[in-house]
Protein backbone atom coordinates (compact mmCIF):
# COMPACT_ATOMS: atom_id res chain seq x y z
CA UNK A 1 0.00 0.00 0.00
CA UNK A 2 1.27 3.72 -1.13
CA UNK A 3 0.92 6.18 1.81
CA UNK A 4 1.34 8.50 -0.57
CA UNK A 5 -1.36 8.03 -2.55
CA UNK A 6 -3.91 7.60 0.27
CA UNK A 7 -2.30 11.08 1.52
CA UNK A 8 -3.35 12.55 -1.63
CA UNK A 9 -7.53 11.75 -1.12
CA UNK A 10 -6.63 12.72 2.73
CA UNK A 11 -5.14 16.42 1.44
CA UNK A 12 -8.58 16.77 -0.99
CA UNK A 13 -10.86 15.91 1.90
CA UNK A 14 -8.77 18.60 3.99
CA UNK A 15 -9.65 20.70 0.90
CA UNK A 16 -13.33 20.00 0.57
CA UNK A 17 -14.29 20.32 5.09
CA UNK A 18 -12.46 24.02 4.86
CA UNK A 19 -15.43 24.88 3.16
CA UNK A 20 -17.88 23.34 4.49
CA UNK A 21 -18.71 25.29 7.67
CA UNK A 22 -20.87 22.71 9.68
CA UNK A 23 -18.27 19.80 9.52
CA UNK A 24 -15.42 23.12 11.03
CA UNK A 25 -18.30 23.61 14.10
CA UNK A 26 -19.22 20.07 14.79
CA UNK A 27 -15.58 18.83 15.18
CA UNK A 28 -13.94 22.15 16.78
CA UNK A 29 -16.37 23.69 18.38
CA UNK A 30 -17.58 20.59 21.10
CA UNK A 31 -13.73 20.04 22.11
CA UNK A 32 -12.98 23.98 22.72
CA UNK A 33 -16.35 24.48 24.55
CA UNK A 34 -15.44 21.30 26.82
CA UNK A 35 -11.71 22.40 26.76
CA UNK A 36 -13.45 25.45 28.56
CA UNK A 37 -16.72 24.61 30.33
CA UNK A 38 -15.58 21.98 32.67
CA UNK A 39 -12.96 23.93 34.10
CA UNK A 40 -15.68 27.04 34.39
CA UNK A 41 -18.32 24.47 36.14
CA UNK A 42 -15.18 24.29 38.89
CA UNK A 43 -14.61 27.45 39.01
CA UNK A 44 -17.90 28.52 39.60
CA UNK A 45 -17.87 25.47 42.33
CA UNK A 46 -15.16 27.05 44.10
CA UNK A 47 -16.73 30.32 44.54
CA UNK A 48 -19.75 28.94 46.18
CA UNK A 49 -18.04 26.26 47.80
CA UNK A 50 -14.47 27.76 49.31
CA UNK A 51 -12.29 25.03 51.76
CA UNK A 52 -10.79 21.78 51.73
CA UNK A 53 -14.13 20.00 51.64
CA UNK A 54 -13.99 20.12 48.02
CA UNK A 55 -10.61 18.09 48.11
CA UNK A 56 -12.22 14.93 47.85
CA UNK A 57 -14.88 15.51 45.37
CA UNK A 58 -12.70 16.90 42.98
CA UNK A 59 -10.70 13.65 43.54
CA UNK A 60 -14.05 11.78 42.51
CA UNK A 61 -14.86 13.95 39.38
CA UNK A 62 -11.74 14.86 37.87
CA UNK A 63 -11.13 11.17 36.50
CA UNK A 64 -15.29 11.67 35.55
CA UNK A 65 -14.62 14.87 33.77
CA UNK A 66 -11.45 13.21 31.86
CA UNK A 67 -13.42 10.50 30.83
CA UNK A 68 -15.82 12.84 28.94
CA UNK A 69 -13.18 13.04 26.24
CA UNK A 70 -13.56 9.58 25.26
CA UNK A 71 -17.08 10.14 25.50
CA UNK A 72 -16.57 13.64 22.63
CA UNK A 73 -13.82 10.69 20.89
CA UNK A 74 -16.41 8.55 20.33
CA UNK A 75 -19.32 11.08 18.94
CA UNK A 76 -17.20 13.95 17.14
CA UNK A 77 -15.89 12.09 14.30
CA UNK A 78 -19.52 11.02 12.99
CA UNK A 79 -19.88 14.41 11.23
CA UNK A 80 -16.61 14.28 9.37
CA UNK A 81 -16.77 10.36 9.30
CA UNK A 82 -20.29 10.06 7.31
CA UNK A 83 -19.39 13.39 5.33
CA UNK A 84 -15.71 11.85 3.89
CA UNK A 85 -17.85 8.89 2.17
CA UNK A 86 -21.66 9.68 2.00
CA UNK A 87 -20.34 13.20 0.58
CA UNK A 88 -19.00 11.20 -2.15
CA UNK A 89 -22.14 8.99 -2.79
CA UNK A 90 -23.85 11.72 -3.13
CA UNK A 91 -21.53 13.65 -5.15
CA UNK A 92 -21.54 10.44 -7.11
CA UNK A 93 -17.77 10.77 -7.46
CA UNK A 94 -16.69 7.41 -5.72
CA UNK A 95 -16.48 5.87 -9.55
CA UNK A 96 -14.32 7.81 -11.03
CA UNK A 97 -12.03 7.65 -7.51
CA UNK A 98 -12.57 4.08 -7.68
CA UNK A 99 -11.30 3.85 -11.61
CA UNK A 100 -8.04 5.91 -10.94
CA UNK A 101 -4.74 3.67 -10.13
CA UNK A 102 -5.65 3.59 -6.52
CA UNK A 103 -6.32 0.36 -5.12
CA UNK A 104 -9.44 0.11 -2.12
CA UNK A 105 -7.11 -0.08 0.87
CA UNK A 106 -5.56 3.26 0.14
CA UNK A 107 -8.76 4.95 -0.66
CA UNK A 108 -9.89 3.33 2.42
CA UNK A 109 -6.90 4.48 4.45
CA UNK A 110 -6.71 7.70 2.87
CA UNK A 111 -10.60 8.56 3.78
CA UNK A 112 -10.35 7.19 6.99
CA UNK A 113 -6.94 9.59 8.00
CA UNK A 114 -9.22 12.42 6.47
CA UNK A 115 -11.89 10.99 9.09
CA UNK A 116 -9.17 10.31 11.64
CA UNK A 117 -6.94 13.17 12.07
CA UNK A 118 -9.17 16.67 12.28
CA UNK A 119 -11.07 15.23 15.23
CA UNK A 120 -8.24 13.70 16.80
CA UNK A 121 -6.45 16.92 16.51
CA UNK A 122 -8.94 19.08 18.25
CA UNK A 123 -9.60 16.49 21.21
CA UNK A 124 -6.28 16.49 21.84
CA UNK A 125 -5.97 20.26 21.74
CA UNK A 126 -8.76 20.82 23.90
CA UNK A 127 -8.03 18.16 26.46
CA UNK A 128 -4.45 19.79 26.66
CA UNK A 129 -6.29 23.50 27.12
CA UNK A 130 -8.88 21.30 29.25
CA UNK A 131 -6.21 20.80 31.85
CA UNK A 132 -3.98 23.41 31.55
CA UNK A 133 -7.23 25.80 32.65
CA UNK A 134 -8.37 22.63 35.79
CA UNK A 135 -4.29 23.05 37.03
CA UNK A 136 -4.97 26.74 37.39
CA UNK A 137 -8.84 26.73 38.53
CA UNK A 138 -7.79 23.70 41.33
CA UNK A 139 -4.72 24.66 41.89
CA UNK A 140 -5.71 27.01 45.00
CA UNK A 141 -8.09 24.08 46.45
CA UNK A 142 -5.43 20.78 46.12
CA UNK A 143 -2.62 22.88 46.58
CA UNK A 144 -0.48 20.84 43.74
CA UNK A 145 -1.46 20.20 39.93
CA UNK A 146 -3.21 17.57 39.00
CA UNK A 147 -3.02 17.51 35.46
CA UNK A 148 -0.60 15.66 33.87
CA UNK A 149 -1.02 12.16 35.57
CA UNK A 150 -0.71 8.98 34.62
CA UNK A 151 -4.74 8.46 34.32
CA UNK A 152 -4.90 11.70 31.79
CA UNK A 153 -2.12 10.32 29.57
CA UNK A 154 -3.66 6.98 29.29
CA UNK A 155 -7.26 8.53 28.06
CA UNK A 156 -6.00 11.58 26.32
CA UNK A 157 -2.93 9.52 24.64
CA UNK A 158 -4.48 5.96 24.33
CA UNK A 159 -8.09 5.77 24.54
CA UNK A 160 -8.97 9.03 23.21
CA UNK A 161 -7.16 7.50 20.00
CA UNK A 162 -8.73 4.20 20.10
CA UNK A 163 -12.17 5.78 20.10
CA UNK A 164 -11.70 7.93 17.48
CA UNK A 165 -10.19 5.63 15.42
CA UNK A 166 -13.20 3.13 16.26
CA UNK A 167 -16.12 5.78 15.08
CA UNK A 168 -14.37 6.21 12.01
CA UNK A 169 -14.12 2.33 11.11
CA UNK A 170 -17.63 2.33 12.50
CA UNK A 171 -18.97 5.14 10.25
CA UNK A 172 -17.52 3.87 7.50
CA UNK A 173 -19.76 0.48 7.96
CA UNK A 174 -22.89 3.09 8.29
CA UNK A 175 -21.92 5.02 5.35
CA UNK A 176 -22.13 1.96 3.09
CA UNK A 177 -25.79 1.45 4.22
CA UNK A 178 -26.96 4.94 4.27
CA UNK A 179 -26.79 7.59 1.44
CA UNK A 180 -27.93 11.07 3.59
CA UNK A 181 -24.99 12.56 5.83
CA UNK A 182 -27.78 13.08 8.52
CA UNK A 183 -28.68 9.86 8.91
CA UNK A 184 -25.27 8.23 8.52
CA UNK A 185 -23.94 11.00 11.71
CA UNK A 186 -27.42 10.14 13.40
CA UNK A 187 -26.25 6.19 13.87
CA UNK A 188 -23.00 6.76 13.84
CA UNK A 189 -23.14 8.65 17.17
CA UNK A 190 -25.14 5.13 18.39
CA UNK A 191 -21.20 4.50 19.09
CA UNK A 192 -21.29 7.04 21.94
CA UNK A 193 -23.60 4.86 23.59
CA UNK A 194 -20.98 2.12 25.44
CA UNK A 195 -18.93 5.17 26.33
CA UNK A 196 -21.76 6.60 28.38
CA UNK A 197 -22.55 3.06 29.81
CA UNK A 198 -18.85 3.39 31.20
CA UNK A 199 -18.79 6.32 32.43
CA UNK A 200 -22.40 5.46 34.13
CA UNK A 201 -20.68 2.86 35.60
CA UNK A 202 -17.80 4.97 36.99
CA UNK A 203 -20.66 7.14 38.66
CA UNK A 204 -22.95 3.68 39.96
CA UNK A 205 -19.09 2.31 41.45
CA UNK A 206 -19.27 -0.12 39.23
CA UNK A 207 -15.85 0.45 37.88
CA UNK A 208 -13.17 2.86 39.15
CA UNK A 209 -12.23 5.10 36.26
CA UNK A 210 -9.24 7.21 37.82
CA UNK A 211 -7.46 3.47 38.03
CA UNK A 212 -4.96 3.14 35.29
CA UNK A 213 -5.28 -0.60 34.92
CA UNK A 214 -8.77 -0.44 34.58
CA UNK A 215 -8.13 2.45 32.02
CA UNK A 216 -5.80 0.06 30.28
CA UNK A 217 -8.05 -2.89 30.18
CA UNK A 218 -10.71 -1.04 28.61
CA UNK A 219 -7.31 -0.15 26.20
CA UNK A 220 -7.43 -3.40 25.76
CA UNK A 221 -10.91 -4.38 24.68
CA UNK A 222 -11.05 -0.71 22.51
CA UNK A 223 -7.71 -2.55 20.28
CA UNK A 224 -9.41 -5.52 19.83
CA UNK A 225 -12.98 -3.87 18.93
CA UNK A 226 -11.03 -1.48 16.75
CA UNK A 227 -9.56 -4.99 14.93
CA UNK A 228 -12.92 -6.48 14.49
CA UNK A 229 -14.23 -3.00 12.85
CA UNK A 230 -11.30 -2.47 10.76
CA UNK A 231 -11.70 -5.63 9.27
CA UNK A 232 -15.54 -5.37 8.93
CA UNK A 233 -14.88 -2.15 7.21
CA UNK A 234 -12.38 -3.21 4.65
CA UNK A 235 -14.90 -5.86 4.15
CA UNK A 236 -17.23 -3.19 2.85
CA UNK A 237 -14.95 -1.01 0.84
CA UNK A 238 -14.54 -3.57 -1.85
CA UNK A 239 -14.74 -1.72 -5.53
CA UNK A 240 -17.37 -4.12 -6.93
CA UNK A 241 -19.51 -3.85 -3.86
CA UNK A 242 -19.54 -0.35 -3.64
CA UNK A 243 -20.63 0.06 -7.38
CA UNK A 244 -23.37 -2.40 -7.13
CA UNK A 245 -24.51 -3.05 -3.92
CA UNK A 246 -24.15 0.34 -1.70
CA UNK A 247 -27.28 2.11 -1.85
CA UNK B 1 -6.36 -2.33 -27.83
CA UNK B 2 -8.97 -3.84 -25.95
CA UNK B 3 -9.93 -7.70 -26.57
CA UNK B 4 -12.75 -9.49 -25.02
CA UNK B 5 -13.79 -12.87 -25.52
CA UNK B 6 -16.72 -14.34 -24.25
CA UNK B 7 -16.91 -12.12 -21.47
CA UNK B 8 -20.22 -12.73 -19.39
CA UNK B 9 -21.35 -11.01 -16.16
CA UNK B 10 -23.91 -12.14 -14.31
CA UNK B 11 -25.32 -10.37 -10.84
CA UNK B 12 -27.20 -13.43 -9.19
CA UNK B 13 -29.99 -14.59 -11.60
CA UNK B 14 -29.19 -11.79 -13.98
CA UNK B 15 -26.94 -12.32 -17.24
CA UNK B 16 -26.16 -8.30 -17.59
CA UNK B 17 -23.44 -9.10 -20.50
CA UNK B 18 -23.66 -12.41 -22.30
CA UNK B 19 -20.63 -14.09 -24.08
CA UNK B 20 -19.50 -10.85 -25.76
CA UNK B 21 -16.74 -11.29 -27.95
CA UNK B 22 -15.21 -7.90 -29.57
CA UNK B 23 -11.80 -6.05 -30.53
CA UNK B 24 -11.19 -2.48 -30.94
CA UNK B 25 -7.82 -1.30 -32.16
CA UNK B 26 -5.50 0.88 -31.40
CA UNK B 27 -6.69 4.57 -32.64
CA UNK B 28 -10.24 3.25 -32.79
CA UNK B 29 -13.08 4.66 -31.60
CA UNK B 30 -15.76 2.48 -30.79
CA UNK B 31 -19.82 2.93 -29.50
CA UNK B 32 -21.06 0.78 -28.17
CA UNK B 33 -25.33 1.17 -28.58
CA UNK B 34 -27.67 -0.65 -27.49
CA UNK B 35 -30.78 -0.11 -25.11
CA UNK B 36 -31.11 0.58 -21.60
CA UNK B 37 -30.11 -2.38 -19.61
CA UNK B 38 -28.12 -3.63 -22.42
CA UNK B 39 -25.12 -4.25 -20.62
CA UNK B 40 -23.18 -1.27 -21.61
CA UNK B 41 -21.72 0.42 -18.39
CA UNK B 42 -21.56 -3.06 -17.29
CA UNK B 43 -19.28 -3.49 -19.91
CA UNK B 44 -17.22 -0.16 -19.62
CA UNK B 45 -16.81 -1.41 -15.58
CA UNK B 46 -15.53 -4.70 -16.19
CA UNK B 47 -13.04 -2.91 -18.50
CA UNK B 48 -12.06 -0.40 -16.22
CA UNK B 49 -11.37 -3.21 -14.03
CA UNK B 50 -14.16 -2.12 -11.47
CA UNK B 51 -16.26 -5.07 -11.24
CA UNK B 52 -15.22 -8.42 -11.78
CA UNK B 53 -16.16 -10.53 -14.51
CA UNK B 54 -17.92 -13.86 -14.25
CA UNK B 55 -16.40 -15.55 -16.97
CA UNK B 56 -14.77 -14.93 -20.17
CA UNK B 57 -12.00 -12.98 -20.52
CA UNK B 58 -11.25 -9.29 -21.26
CA UNK B 59 -7.66 -7.78 -21.80
CA UNK B 60 -7.36 -3.75 -22.31
CA UNK B 61 -3.21 -2.53 -23.47
CA UNK B 62 -2.77 -6.06 -22.87
CA UNK B 63 -3.54 -6.48 -19.24
CA UNK B 64 -6.09 -8.86 -18.25
CA UNK B 65 -8.72 -7.05 -16.74
CA UNK B 66 -9.48 -9.35 -13.19
CA UNK B 67 -5.71 -9.99 -12.68
CA UNK B 68 -5.15 -8.09 -9.59
CA UNK B 69 -1.81 -7.71 -9.93
CA UNK B 70 -2.76 -5.77 -12.96
CA UNK B 71 -5.15 -3.74 -11.92
CA UNK B 72 -2.80 -0.23 -11.17
CA UNK B 73 -0.50 -0.39 -13.97
CA UNK B 74 -3.47 -0.98 -16.17
CA UNK B 75 -6.10 1.95 -14.77
CA UNK B 76 -2.64 4.58 -16.01
CA UNK B 77 -3.67 3.64 -19.20
CA UNK B 78 -7.39 4.15 -18.58
CA UNK B 79 -9.21 7.23 -18.52
CA UNK B 80 -13.05 7.50 -17.71
CA UNK B 81 -15.80 9.35 -18.00
CA UNK B 82 -18.69 7.66 -15.88
CA UNK B 83 -22.62 8.18 -16.01
CA UNK B 84 -21.92 10.10 -13.33
CA UNK B 85 -19.69 13.04 -13.73
CA UNK B 86 -18.43 12.58 -9.90
CA UNK B 87 -16.79 16.07 -9.57
CA UNK B 88 -16.04 17.92 -6.31
CA UNK B 89 -18.84 20.82 -6.51
CA UNK B 90 -16.34 22.64 -3.65
CA UNK B 91 -13.34 22.67 -5.41
CA UNK B 92 -12.61 24.48 -8.29
CA UNK B 93 -12.06 23.09 -12.07
CA UNK B 94 -8.17 22.94 -11.50
CA UNK B 95 -8.01 21.76 -7.95
CA UNK B 96 -10.40 18.34 -9.49
CA UNK B 97 -8.13 18.14 -12.08
CA UNK B 98 -4.82 18.80 -10.25
CA UNK B 99 -5.97 15.76 -7.60
CA UNK B 100 -7.06 13.36 -10.34
CA UNK B 101 -3.62 14.00 -11.56
CA UNK B 102 -1.45 13.37 -8.41
CA UNK B 103 -3.47 10.44 -8.19
CA UNK B 104 -2.36 9.44 -11.75
CA UNK B 105 0.89 10.17 -10.59
CA UNK B 106 1.33 12.86 -12.77
CA UNK B 107 4.46 15.55 -12.34
CA UNK B 108 3.22 19.31 -11.08
CA UNK B 109 4.47 20.47 -14.57
CA UNK B 110 2.60 18.15 -16.55
CA UNK B 111 -0.67 18.37 -14.84
CA UNK B 112 -0.56 22.18 -15.50
CA UNK B 113 0.05 21.71 -19.37
CA UNK B 114 -2.69 19.17 -19.58
CA UNK B 115 -5.18 21.57 -17.26
CA UNK B 116 -4.07 24.20 -19.66
CA UNK B 117 -4.42 22.39 -22.94
CA UNK B 118 -7.61 20.11 -22.40
CA UNK B 119 -9.45 22.93 -20.65
CA UNK B 120 -8.66 25.45 -23.70
CA UNK B 121 -9.93 23.33 -26.21
CA UNK B 122 -13.17 22.30 -24.29
CA UNK B 123 -13.91 26.45 -23.92
CA UNK B 124 -13.09 25.96 -19.87
CA UNK B 125 -9.72 27.65 -19.42
CA UNK B 126 -11.62 31.26 -18.33
CA UNK B 127 -13.01 28.97 -15.51
CA UNK B 128 -10.59 26.99 -14.06
CA UNK B 129 -10.11 28.57 -10.91
CA UNK B 130 -14.30 28.49 -10.30
CA UNK B 131 -15.79 25.93 -7.98
CA UNK B 132 -17.43 23.49 -9.98
CA UNK B 133 -21.14 24.06 -8.24
CA UNK B 134 -21.38 26.94 -10.32
CA UNK B 135 -20.90 25.03 -13.58
CA UNK B 136 -23.89 24.28 -15.72
CA UNK B 137 -24.57 20.62 -16.88
CA UNK B 138 -22.48 21.40 -19.97
CA UNK B 139 -19.10 22.49 -17.96
CA UNK B 140 -19.29 19.98 -16.09
CA UNK B 141 -19.58 17.61 -18.57
CA UNK B 142 -16.29 18.91 -20.65
CA UNK B 143 -14.83 19.17 -17.04
CA UNK B 144 -14.92 15.31 -16.58
CA UNK B 145 -13.29 14.77 -20.35
CA UNK B 146 -10.64 17.05 -18.77
CA UNK B 147 -10.27 14.97 -16.23
CA UNK B 148 -10.41 11.82 -17.56
CA UNK B 149 -7.24 12.93 -20.10
CA UNK B 150 -5.49 14.85 -17.39
CA UNK B 151 -2.83 11.86 -17.42
CA UNK B 152 -2.86 11.42 -21.46
CA UNK B 153 -4.20 7.84 -21.18
CA UNK B 154 -4.05 5.59 -24.26
CA UNK B 155 -7.74 4.44 -23.95
CA UNK B 156 -10.95 6.40 -23.30
CA UNK B 157 -13.94 4.88 -21.92
CA UNK B 158 -17.19 7.44 -22.56
CA UNK B 159 -20.00 6.99 -21.20
CA UNK B 160 -22.98 9.24 -22.50
CA UNK B 161 -20.86 12.04 -22.76
CA UNK B 162 -23.22 14.29 -24.86
CA UNK B 163 -26.27 13.26 -22.96
CA UNK B 164 -28.17 16.28 -21.56
CA UNK B 165 -25.90 18.83 -23.47
CA UNK B 166 -27.23 21.48 -25.71
CA UNK B 167 -26.08 21.37 -29.15
CA UNK B 168 -23.51 23.77 -28.78
CA UNK B 169 -22.28 22.05 -26.35
CA UNK B 170 -22.16 18.05 -27.53
CA UNK B 171 -20.81 19.86 -30.52
CA UNK B 172 -17.97 21.04 -28.95
CA UNK B 173 -17.24 17.77 -27.52
CA UNK B 174 -17.93 15.68 -30.30
CA UNK B 175 -15.31 17.77 -32.50
CA UNK B 176 -12.83 17.12 -29.10
CA UNK B 177 -13.26 13.34 -29.64
CA UNK B 178 -12.17 13.56 -33.52
CA UNK B 179 -9.12 15.83 -32.48
CA UNK B 180 -8.57 13.07 -29.93
CA UNK B 181 -8.71 10.75 -32.11
CA UNK B 182 -5.49 12.00 -34.48
CA UNK B 183 -3.51 11.56 -31.16
CA UNK B 184 -3.78 7.99 -32.00
CA UNK B 185 -6.02 7.08 -28.65
CA UNK B 186 -8.74 4.20 -28.66
CA UNK B 187 -12.36 5.48 -27.68
CA UNK B 188 -14.90 3.26 -26.23
CA UNK B 189 -18.19 5.62 -26.19
CA UNK B 190 -21.36 4.45 -25.07
CA UNK B 191 -24.22 6.25 -26.46
CA UNK B 192 -27.68 6.29 -27.30
CA UNK B 193 -27.15 8.91 -30.03
CA UNK B 194 -27.47 7.33 -32.86
CA UNK B 195 -26.22 10.35 -35.10
CA UNK B 196 -23.34 11.01 -33.01
CA UNK B 197 -21.86 7.56 -33.01
CA UNK B 198 -22.57 7.39 -36.88
CA UNK B 199 -20.30 10.87 -36.96
CA UNK B 200 -17.86 9.97 -35.13
CA UNK B 201 -17.45 6.59 -34.48
CA UNK B 202 -14.89 4.00 -37.18
CA UNK B 203 -16.64 0.92 -35.77
CA UNK B 204 -19.72 0.26 -33.63
CA UNK B 205 -21.27 -2.64 -31.76
CA UNK B 206 -24.48 -2.93 -30.94
CA UNK B 207 -25.76 -4.58 -27.59
CA UNK B 208 -28.43 -6.30 -26.24
CA UNK B 209 -26.83 -8.07 -22.91
CA UNK B 210 -25.33 -9.98 -25.69
CA UNK B 211 -23.64 -8.97 -28.82
CA UNK B 212 -26.19 -8.23 -31.57
CA UNK B 213 -23.64 -6.95 -34.88
CA UNK B 214 -20.60 -4.85 -35.49
CA UNK B 215 -18.71 -3.51 -38.24
CA UNK B 216 -18.72 0.14 -39.41
CA UNK B 217 -21.90 2.48 -39.55
CA UNK B 218 -21.78 1.46 -43.28
CA UNK B 219 -21.53 -2.24 -42.99
CA UNK B 220 -24.48 -2.04 -40.29
CA UNK B 221 -26.66 -0.02 -42.03
CA UNK B 222 -26.00 -2.20 -44.99
CA UNK B 223 -26.90 -5.70 -43.01
CA UNK B 224 -30.84 -4.72 -42.60
CA UNK B 225 -31.18 -4.78 -46.23
CA UNK B 226 -33.30 -2.19 -48.34
CA UNK B 227 -31.06 -0.05 -49.70
CA UNK B 228 -31.65 0.99 -53.18
CA UNK B 229 -31.91 3.58 -55.66
CA UNK B 230 -34.59 5.60 -56.38
CA UNK B 231 -35.21 7.50 -59.92
CA UNK B 232 -38.56 9.31 -61.33
CA UNK B 233 -38.13 8.86 -64.62
CA UNK B 234 -40.90 11.50 -66.44
CA UNK B 235 -43.85 9.92 -68.27
CA UNK B 236 -42.41 6.15 -67.53
CA UNK B 237 -45.17 4.05 -68.85
CA UNK B 238 -43.61 5.99 -72.32
CA UNK B 239 -40.72 3.64 -72.47
CA UNK B 240 -41.30 1.64 -69.71
CA UNK B 241 -40.08 -2.17 -71.32
CA UNK B 242 -36.97 -0.69 -72.48
CA UNK B 243 -36.03 1.29 -69.49
CA UNK B 244 -36.69 -1.79 -67.52
CA UNK B 245 -34.53 -3.98 -69.80
CA UNK B 246 -31.50 -1.42 -69.43
CA UNK B 247 -32.21 -1.33 -65.90
CA UNK B 248 -31.76 -5.20 -65.37
CA UNK B 249 -28.84 -4.99 -67.97
CA UNK B 250 -26.96 -3.09 -65.29
CA UNK B 251 -28.16 -4.78 -62.63
CA UNK B 252 -28.89 -8.02 -63.02
CA UNK B 253 -29.32 -8.86 -59.63
CA UNK B 254 -31.79 -5.94 -58.46
CA UNK B 255 -35.24 -6.01 -57.62
CA UNK B 256 -36.91 -3.25 -59.74
CA UNK B 257 -40.35 -2.37 -59.02
CA UNK B 258 -42.20 0.48 -60.56
CA UNK B 259 -44.76 2.91 -58.59
CA UNK B 260 -46.36 5.99 -60.78
CA UNK B 261 -43.15 7.24 -62.04
CA UNK B 262 -40.71 6.15 -59.27
CA UNK B 263 -38.29 3.54 -60.14
CA UNK B 264 -36.88 1.63 -57.49
CA UNK B 265 -33.95 -1.09 -57.45
CA UNK B 266 -33.04 -2.43 -54.29
CA UNK B 267 -29.15 -3.64 -54.69
CA UNK B 268 -26.20 -3.98 -52.20
CA UNK B 269 -24.05 -0.74 -52.29
CA UNK B 270 -26.37 1.33 -55.00
CA UNK B 271 -23.93 4.29 -54.50
CA UNK B 272 -21.48 2.28 -56.61
CA UNK B 273 -24.13 1.68 -59.50
CA UNK B 274 -26.19 4.89 -59.64
CA UNK B 275 -24.41 6.82 -61.84
CA UNK B 276 -24.83 3.27 -64.78
CA UNK B 277 -28.53 3.30 -63.49
CA UNK B 278 -28.83 6.98 -64.31
CA UNK B 279 -26.68 6.63 -68.28
CA UNK B 280 -29.06 3.16 -68.98
CA UNK B 281 -32.09 4.44 -68.17
CA UNK B 282 -31.19 7.73 -70.25
CA UNK B 283 -29.62 5.95 -73.34
CA UNK B 284 -33.12 3.75 -73.37
CA UNK B 285 -35.03 6.87 -73.71
CA UNK B 286 -35.94 8.48 -70.07
CA UNK B 287 -35.97 11.14 -68.92
CA UNK B 288 -34.70 11.83 -65.30
CA UNK B 289 -36.06 13.80 -62.91
CA UNK B 290 -34.36 13.11 -60.34
CA UNK B 291 -32.34 10.52 -59.05
CA UNK B 292 -30.50 8.94 -55.41
CA UNK B 293 -29.80 6.61 -52.97
CA UNK B 294 -31.95 5.41 -50.33
CA UNK B 295 -32.81 2.81 -47.75
CA UNK B 296 -32.26 2.18 -43.87
CA UNK B 297 -29.97 4.48 -41.97
CA UNK B 298 -28.28 3.82 -39.17
CA UNK B 299 -31.25 4.08 -36.26
CA UNK B 300 -33.58 1.92 -38.94
CA UNK B 301 -30.45 -0.74 -39.20
CA UNK B 302 -29.96 -0.22 -34.94
CA UNK B 303 -33.97 -0.57 -34.46
CA UNK B 304 -34.08 -3.79 -36.83
CA UNK B 305 -30.51 -5.35 -35.59
CA UNK B 306 -31.91 -5.07 -31.55
CA UNK B 307 -35.43 -6.05 -32.65
CA UNK B 308 -34.14 -9.13 -33.94
CA UNK B 309 -31.68 -9.67 -31.09
CA UNK B 310 -34.73 -10.22 -28.78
Amino acid sequence: MRLSQAWIITSKDFSTFRKKSNILYATFGAPILLAIFLPAVIAFVEHRHTGSALRPVFDHILPVFTFFWIILAGASPATIASYTIVGEKIERSLESLLATPTTDSEILVGKGLAAFLPPLGAILAGAIIFMGLMDVVTRGILGHNIFPNGNALVVVFVLVPLAVLMSVEWNVIVSSRVSDVRIAQQIGMLLVLPFIGLYASGELGLIALGVVRNLLIIAGILVVVDAVLLVLARATFKRERILTKWR
Amino acid sequence: MIEMQNLTKCFGDITAVDGLTLHVGEGEICGLLGPNGAGKTTTVRMLCGLISKSSGSAHVGGYEVSNVADAVPMRKLIGLVSENLGLYDDLTASQNLAFYGRLYGCSEARRKANSQRFLGMLDLWGHRDAPVATFSKGMKQKLAIARALIHDPQILFLDEPTANLDPESARTVRDFLVALKQGKRTIVLNTHNLAEAQSICDRIAILNTRLVASGTPDELERATGGRHIAIRVEDIEVAREPILAAVQGVLPTGRVRVEGDQLTVEVAEPERHIADTVSAIVHAGGRIQFAGVGGSNLEQAYLALVGRGR
